[in-house]
């Protein structure tokens, strides 16, 4: 390595996206020694048991719904649908950003991507396997949820392919599928480099499998470029189609509040929105437990968070929408669906919306704003507050009055559905603490190529 | 076994002779003793381990009622319900009428309040399972109410009496009969003194019969009658009135405008189910003239004017909130001004004089009716304006009165309560025999009858529970269900008919008749046995053909009582003076419960009052003017306090309740009803006195600043308020219920259709699906409809309907597959209301249908929208997209899978739903099927009105009609095509099979609010 290749301060230069003075050594030795040659600090340990413990909440939660029954939670007559679909809705849409940042974002080359698609992608998979738990436990016989699969059998019952619910089923099982290769894929290189630098046997014979006997050749890297650009390829449609989807489970049904065309890319534009925060909420610390600022640069955050404006806004328009197609449709029933959920029981929760989705985040019109770490990771809470209102909203108000004033009823959620819900956080948050502690949380061997300077690629010395 | 017991052989010939269809297994259980009962429980351990596990070992919470309910089908099958379990042999030449799988049906008779109603019970393989009305009885016509429908789930009840019980100890028939039997003598030689017996109005024959004798065996006993909620006022009335006992029998089909002074003539009381009958014919006949621009008949005219809103009251064209206690002044005015002398001048003059010209101008076609609860004077009031009218003859009949024993020259048919409670005051009670009543339970409060009960020397108490009654009796008689005893009754109007078992007694239990037979020196006699012989020497002809024709039809013929024409008698000035004071408090008789009976009834606790909505509780209901008075709102604790008595009861705030009334319901707040109704509600009866049951003129309340959880199947009022306070109504362009005037249905046919928008059948993308064959559908004529609640009992029987308890209903998830909406019009303080029946709407286009991922809910070809139950998954999102909200979850498992009695009880043609999975209304498809193999076995198609639904088949107002949509000839099809047909919001192009008549009113042109 030699003094030409430093790359120059990210204030300064043609590569903002990464700050101080790396070489190939220096990243990989940061980045792989957070997985390898840290020792496992006490906070990690804490929050590890914190995030283990709660997730047992979703132990004894799901263990007594088995039991008993969906009676249980607090669903009932005329809201049967309550904090399980909100829940899974909510990390489904969390679960957004992974896609966006690996897939799309690498197709339009946006390189600053480099450094947290890899922890996206994770967050995602986590994001989506607690979604992914929500509409089985939710249904009232879950040892028949299978039944929602077209698999073959001997009284020749395929589910009924016109539910929403069955098109729900194949594209979460598909964004879960595909997300799941994206990532792995992605580890391959970096989990040779582990298994290289592992010092303890057993760590380095399980790098050792999961890099499926990786060598670095070029035949490798020209195989393994060619197949994360097809699964990109792949998985850009599944950024659009899952919450389209997801969205069509409502906007299919005739409730007032639901059956409107807005939906999906509403739903889209709010997924990423609350996507983007999620990675935010998590990467402001991380970056700085791990001292990763060089590699998760001040740019990084003003870039999700434009993005986030950007989304926040499209949600926006989405809620005028409604409202104004209320109005212009002229039907009682939606009129009132709207009033209903500007003064109706539910007010606080549409006010508070509002508050967390469209005007509090105005503010990341300022650079200011989207400069400072802290502010921006409160806000970012905020936002994942909002969009699960958002969801609340969706789900119960246009439920709980729809159209025979003789069946409305209220939705109280009970603790059961608050254990849940917290029992899938801690779900979440155990894999995510495992992820960080096992695997590199940053594409060494895509950092590597951000180090050499991006126009002169091909000519880098190695 | 042999050798242990000398065993009496005399006795149990007798015995076995005596039990006609019981069926017993050795000598020793028939003897019953005590060596039978410990190889009993030597042989067969498993039961008393059964009976703790089903908790019958220990108090149980009502809300573990879902999992509890249940007895052990050991006890019960330790006499037999079916064949004896020790032999079991397969039919070699089978009885010809029995066919597995095929249910029969048997005529019955069902009383309550001393009245029959003929009753055809459906029995399958020996089990009877739903009770029909019988339509050859006069009482019932094929319809029945709430409570006889629910009376099957009472027989089935595993709290009831099981055995005899001696001190509290389980004894049995034999040492209660040797006990009787040393008693005997000191009766007799006292001549009967100090014996008295105390029971409920009964018309049964027999029954008289056998207490007539009873009287001239004893004649110094004494016989007291208590019916907590019962006739006495309307009795007593026309013995004002005319100077004899007789009761007046209506004709509503006669009447062109009808006046009913706090009658709730439509929904409860004797007759009630045919007077809503012959009420809602010609309403329907009415508007079928109009339809076709005919004046004849024209359409009846309702007023009711009474303190609590009823169901009467919100099928009434003008109704009035009138206090209680200025009831009788009302009545005076409505008197005179009937008479042409000047009504008094206060707020009602103007309601007053428009209903007495109407009365006046259809003399002879019109009624004015009291309500049991009114005061005898307001009683004989209406009887002298019908008088005046020209009415009798007419619009009303007179009869002898039916109930109770005929009064022989100075002796009182009955005595009343406050007798016996002095007669036990002064301690000379040597024996009391209560059969059938609970008054320590129901008596009122200012008697202090629970502290003189005691005072008798010994108290046999007959009753189907161990009830508060029975708690202090000496000796617990279990008495046997109707449909497990032979009997007899006589209808309100004096028909007689036979009530044959269905099923040999569930438990050691015997019929009042058996028991009274013990008393008159005959015991062990069956009850077979002393009904033919009463019935003998009256019937005509040969007797064995007319007993088996009168048991076959359900009726005696010839035996209606015949009309009579009593003479009128000046009325007595009122010499009570109520002044009005500040409040007052009404009592009436429960909805659901009645006055306390079917307090163990599940179904009936979980059945919506019909104007408040509220299940498992009694409610003090408060007019919305006081409840802003005193800021109180639904829930509210408050303190009652009559004259001493007091009761705290949470508040219900009823539109519609006369301001300055607040009325509470009895028969709540039992401490020994059972595991279902034991600690519910508060007792009304503490703050009742004997002198003035029905209302009470000085009340105090003070609120307690406490909230008490009630449950209500309705929490919606046409305005919400809302956090901000402002108001959003959200009944804005939403019709559920069309209603109209007959005015204005002749002016414009088309009114109700112009209430909402109809997208014809082309606004679709789609081809149209083309149905051959059958096609069901259902037409409900809102105008008929008295919401008598008959529907959803009747459907809950049918269909294996679980009941789910009070915290279950709190949060939305009743079960009942119809439901009766009512929504309210107009000013709170005397809205007017309207009911709606809503079951499934069988959409052709149906929204669930789409979204379901299993197929689970799908169309069938004849255009019933089908649940396959095994096949869901319980998704819910039908449910979330049915806009009726007629889909009912299984939220939690609320079906009892455990408790054999109630296992007895199902319909065996309708799956048993299990936890998770969606249920609903299918036009009774089981039913349908039936009547369609029928008809395919003979080679014909199925006839319009062969298939009945339950709900139609129950309802009194024949409100309901189902058939074949295709079939242009059908009653179904007739009424689709009416003018008034329209479809619950087809405005969403659901296309429901379901459609609804508008309603009509038929409102005062003088009166019609600006």
């Amino acid at each position: 390595m030699s003094d030409e290749h430093k790359p120059v301060p990210a204030s300064e230069g043609e590569n903002p996206f990464i700050g101080g003075e790396h070489t190939y050594a220096t990243v990989t030795d940061k980045i792989a020694a957070i997985a390898l040659a840290r020792r496992t600090s006490k906070g990690w340990v804490l929050g590890f048991l914190f995030s283990f413990a709660l997730m047992q909440l979703l132990l004894v939660a799901v263990g007594y719904l088995l039991y008993k029954g969906v009676g249980i939670w607090g669903i009932n007559a005329p809201v049967y649908w309550g904090w399980a679909i909100i829940n899974f809705v909510w990390w489904i849409g969390i679960g957004h950003a992974g896609t966006l940042i690996s897939a799309i974002l690498l197709l339009v080359r946006q390189e600053w991507r480099t450094s947290i698609n890899r922890f996206a992608e994770a967050m995602t998979l986590f994001a989506v396997s607690c979604a992914g738990l929500y509409p089985l436990l939710h249904v009232g016989r879950q040892w028949f949820g299978y039944w929602l699969l077209p698999l073959p059998n001997t009284m020749r019952i395929w589910p009924q392919f016109r539910s929403p619910l069955i098109w729900d089923v194949f594209a979460v099982s598909t964004y879960a599928t595909v997300s799941l290769l994206f990532w792995f894929v992605g580890l391959i290189p970096d989990l040779a480099t582990l298994r290289d630098r592992a010092k303890v046997k057993f760590a380095k014979t399980m790098y050792g499998i999961f890099a499926m006997g990786w060598r670095g050749s070029a035949k490798h890297w020209y195989r393994y470029e060619t197949a994360y650009l097809l699964l990109a390829g792949l998985a850009t449609p599944l950024v659009v189609s899952v919450h389209t989807v997801v969205s069509f489970d409502f906007a299919v049904g005739i409730v007032p509040g639901w059956h409107t065309t807005i939906f999906p890319p509403y739903f889209v534009a709010g997924a990423i929105y609350s996507g983007f925060a999620m990675v935010l909420t998590l990467t402001i610390p991380i970056r700085a437990i791990y001292g990763l600022q060089d590699f998760i640069t001040d740019r990084h955050l003003d870039a999700m968070a434009k993005v986030m404006l950007a989304t926040g806004l499209v949600v926006a328009y989405g809620y005028m929408m409604e409202i104004f197609m209320a109005w212009y449709g002229g039907h009682p029933y939606d009129m009132y669906m709207v009033l209903n959920r500007m003064r109706g029981p539910y007010a606080p929760g549409y006010w508070a919306l509002i508050a967390c989705n469209i005007v509090i985040p105005q503010l990341l019109w300022s650079s200011r704003v989207r400069a400072n770490a802290v502010f921006l990771w409160v806000l970012s809470l905020v936002i994942n507050v909002g969009m699960w209102l958002e969801r609340f909203i969706i789900v119960v108000t246009s439920l709980h009055r729809d159209f025979l004033p003789s069946s409305w009823g209220m939705y109280y959620p009970t603790k059961w559905d608050v254990m849940t819900f917290l029992g899938s956080i801690g779900l979440f948050l155990t894999l995510l603490f495992l992820f960080v502690r096992l695997l590199p949380v940053i594409s060494i061997a895509e950092m590597r190529g951000m180090v050499s300077s991006p126009t002169d690629k091909e000519g880098g010395h190695h | 076994m042999s050798g242990h017991t000398k065993l009496d052989l005399v006795q149990i010939r007798q015995r076995a002779a005596g039990n006609g269809r019981q069926y017993w297994r050795s000598l020793e259980e028939l003897a019953g003793t005590p060596e039978f009962q410990a190889f009993l429980e030597h042989e067969f351990p498993q039961h008393s381990e059964q009976a703790e596990a089903l908790g019958l070992a220990g108090p149980v919470n009502r809300r573990q009622m879902i999992s509890l309910m249940g007895a052990s089908l050991a006890m019960a099958g330790l006499t037999g319900c079916s064949n004896p379990p020790d032999k079991i042999v397969p039919y070699v030449t089978p009885p010809e009428y029995m066919i597995p799988g095929k249910p029969l049906f048997f005529a019955s008779s069902f009383e309550q309040g001393g009245f029959a109603t003929g009753v055809l019970v459906e029995s399958h393989m020996g089990r009877p399972t739903k009770i029909e009305g019988n339509p050859e009885h006069p009482a019932s016509l094929g319809s029945t109410d709430v409570f006889t429908q629910a009376s099957i789930l009472q027989m089935y009840d595993p709290d009831r009496s099981q055995t005899v019980l001696h001190l509290g100890n389980i004894s049995g028939w034999e040492a209660f009969q040797a006990w009787f039997n040393e008693q005997k003598d000191t009766i007799t030689a006292k001549k009967g003194q100090g014996l008295h017996i105390l029971t409920e109005s009964f018309a049964s024959p027999t029954l008289v019969d056998q207490f007539t004798k009873l009287q001239a065996q004893w004649p110094q006993m004494r016989w007291h009658v208590f019916d907590p909620a019962g006739r006495e006022n309307a009795r007593a009335g026309a013995q004002l009135a005319f100077g004899e006992a007789v009761s007046p029998i209506y004709d509503f089909q006669k009447a062109a405008v009808i006046v009913s002074l706090g009658a709730d003539f439509l929904t409860a009381g004797a007759g009630s189910v045919v007077y809503a009958r012959q009420y809602a014919a010609r309403r329907r006949e009415a508007a079928a003239a109009i339809d076709e621009n005919k004046k004849e008949p024209a359409m009846t005219r309702l007023y009711v004017a009474e303190t609590t809103p009823t169901s009467t009251g919100a099928c009434a064209d003008h109704r009035l909130p009138v206090r209680a206690s200025e009831m009788e002044a009302f009545a005076r005015g409505l008197a005179a001004g009937i008479e042409g002398k000047p009504v008094p001048a206060d707020k009602n003059q103007k309601w007053i004089e428009a209903a007495a010209r109407d009365l006046k101008k259809n003399s002879g076609a019109c009624l004015v009716l009291a309500g049991d609860e009114q005061p005898p004077m307001v009683h004989a009031l209406a009887h002298q304006m019908n008088q005046a009218l020209g009415n009798a003859g007419k619009t009303v009949r007179y009869i002898a009165q039916v109930e109770g024993l005929p009064a022989t020259s100075g002796k009182p048919a009955g005595e009343s309560l406050d007798t016996l409670n002095d007669a036990l005051k002064a301690g000379t009670v040597d024996y009391l025999f209560v059969i059938g009543a609970n008054p320590r339970y129901s008596a009122p409060g200012d008697l202090d009858f629970r502290n003189n009960f005691g005072k008798a020397r010994q108290i046999v108490h007959v009753g189907m529970y161990q009830d508060e009654t029975a708690e202090w009796a000496h000796w617990h008689l279990p008495l046997s269900h109707y449909l497990e005893a032979w009997g007899d009754g006589r209808a309100f109007d004096g028909t007689a008919s036979l009530a044959q078992p269905l099923i040999a007694p569930l438990y050691d239990s015997k019929s009042a008749i058996e028991i009274l037979s013990g008393l008159l020196g005959k015991p062990g006699r069956s009850g077979y046995d002393i009904v033919r012989e009463y019935w003998k020497p009256k019937l005509s002809g040969d007797f064995e053909s007319a007993w088996r024709k009168a048991l076959h039809d359900g009726v005696i013929p010839n035996t209606a009582a015949a009309a009579k024409t009593p003479g009128i008698k000046p009325l007595p000035a009122s010499d009570v003076s109520r002044a009005a004071t500040k409040l007052e408090l009404v009592f009436r008789a429960d909805s659901t419960i009645g006055d306390g009976r079917w307090a163990n009834n599940g179904w009936l606790q979980e059945l919506p009052k019909s104007m408040t909505r509220v299940v498992w509780d009694a409610v003090a209901q408060v007019s919305p003017a006081d409840a802003e008075a005193a800021k109180l709102t639904n829930g509210s604790r408050i303190k009652l306090v009559v004259n001493g008595r007091t009761a705290t009861a949470p508040v219900w705030v009823t539109p519609g309740q006369a301001a300055g009334s607040i009325t509470v319901t009895l028969g709540y707040g039992r401490w020994r009803a059972g595991r279902v109704g034991t600690g519910v509600g508060f007792n009304a009866y503490e703050l009742r006195s004997s002198s003035s049951p029905w209302f009470e003129t000085d009340l105090t309340f003070t609120s307690l600043d406490e909230t008490y959880p009630l449950s209500a199947t309705h929490s919606h009022h046409t305005l919400e308020s809302t956090p901000s306070g402002t108001k959003i109504d959200s009944m804005v362009g939403r019709n559920p219920v069309r209603v109209g005037t007959a005015e204005e249905f002749a002016k414009d046919h088309e009114f109700a259709a112009k209430m909402g928008e109809d997208p014809p059948r082309s606004l679709s993308l789609y081809p149209e699906f083309k149905h051959d064959g059958y096609n069901w559908g259902m037409a409900v004529d809102l105008s008929s409809c008295v919401g008598c609640n008959a529907c959803v009992i009747a459907c809950q029987s049918e269909n294996n309907i679980p009941v789910v308890g009070k915290d279950q209903v709190a949060n939305g998830r009743e079960m009942q597959w119809i439901r009766i909406d009512r929504y309210y019009e107009g000013d709170i303080e005397n809205p007017d209301a309207h009911f709606q029946p809503v079951m499934c709407q069988q959409c052709e286009n149906a929204p669930c249908e789409v979204v379901c991922p299993v197929g689970a809910t799908s169309h069938t070809e004849e255009g019933l929208n089908a649940m396959v139950y095994n096949r869901c998954v319980g998704t819910r999102y039908c449910a979330n997209n049915c806009p009726y909200k007629v889909r009912r979850f299984n939220f939690l498992a609320y079906q009892d899978w455990d408790t054999p009695s109630l296992a007895l009880m199902r319909n065996p043609n309708v799956t048993t739903r299990s936890r998770g999975v969606m249920e609903k209304c299918t036009y009774c498809v089981q039913r349908i099927q039936e009547a369609k193999i029928t008809a395919e076995k003979q080679d014909r198609t199925v006839r319009d009105g062969e298939i009945q639904t339950a709900c139609q088949q129950v309802c009194p107002a024949q409100a309901i009609t189902f058939g074949d949509i295709h079939d242009p000839k059908s009653g179904v099809s007739q009424l689709r095509k009416s003018p008034l047909n329209y479809g619950l919001l087809a405005d969403l192009q659901t296309r429901p099979r379901t459609t609804y008549l508008a309603r009509l009113r038929n409102p005062n042109p003088e009166l019609e609010k600006a």
